[in-house]
């Protein structure tokens, strides 16, 4: 399964990939749009390749420190509306523990280490990238 | 030597392009070619000085040696999830 996706994410599909009779703990991290100031949607850029390399690296990593715990993420590229979700984790471990620990880490890597970029979008058809430094709001329309 | 780079994002806007590919003299750095980058798509210029970069896809430091046929990608600053 490609980290990568430019679909709706599927929580339950994510969910059977880590569940198991001997996992009694689960957690789920859903990273969603939200509608500051205005924003309609946020489209998502990537260099992919590097993106979904830096993945698997974070889930490698994820895995030698928990090596009980199974973890799962997707993250969705393109125009994505105020609401819907662009990151999903799921991890599950024996105890509830180290799914909520290796979730945690995993999406603190991920804030860290990912190749991707946020161009919001606004109402009025502007649109502003989230690493500016933040002028007025308007670069492009 | 021949080094292919790659912009990414807002660093696309302001190269006006995706990729592109610069001959630096060897030896020679990431940062070397980051200063390469500025002196031929002037809009990179208001790049940080310092801008993240990758190299053969892997972040490293400006200081990381190059060689024929690397890829150097200019990141800007990290937002994802």
């Amino acid at each position: 399964m490609s980290h990568i996706t430019r679909h709706p994410l599927d929580v339950n599909d994510l969910l059977a990939r880590v569940q198991g009779p001997e996992r009694g703990g689960t957690c789920v991290f859903l990273g969603s749009v939200r509608n500051d100031d205005g924003v309609t949607a946020i489209d998502y850029s990537a260099y992919e390749q590097m993106a979904d390399e830096e993945i698997a690296r974070i889930l490698g990593e994820a895995q030698r420190q928990w090596p009980d715990a199974r973890v799962i993420l997707q993250h969705r590229l393109g125009e994505i509306p105020a609401g819907e979700a662009s990151i999903a984790i799921a991890a599950a471990a024996p105890h509830r523990d180290e799914a909520f620990t290796a979730c945690r880490f995993v999406i603190e890597e991920v804030k860290k280490r990912l190749p991707i970029w946020k161009k919001e979008m606004f109402a009025d058809g502007t649109t502003a990238w989230t690493d500016a430094q933040r002028q007025a709001k308007p670069t492009t329309r | 030597m021949t080094v292919s780079v790659r912009f990414f994002a807002r660093y696309a806007e302001l190269a006006g392009c995706t990729s592109s590919a610069v001959h630096v003299p060897m030896p020679a750095t990431v940062g070397d070619v980051i200063a390469k980058v500025r002196e031929l798509f002037p809009g990179t210029r208001i790049m940080p000085l310092r801008p993240l970069a990758a190299l053969n896809r892997r972040q490293v430091k400006l200081d990381a040696a190059v060689n024929e046929g690397d890829e150097v990608a200019l990141l800007p600053p990290i937002s994802g999830g």
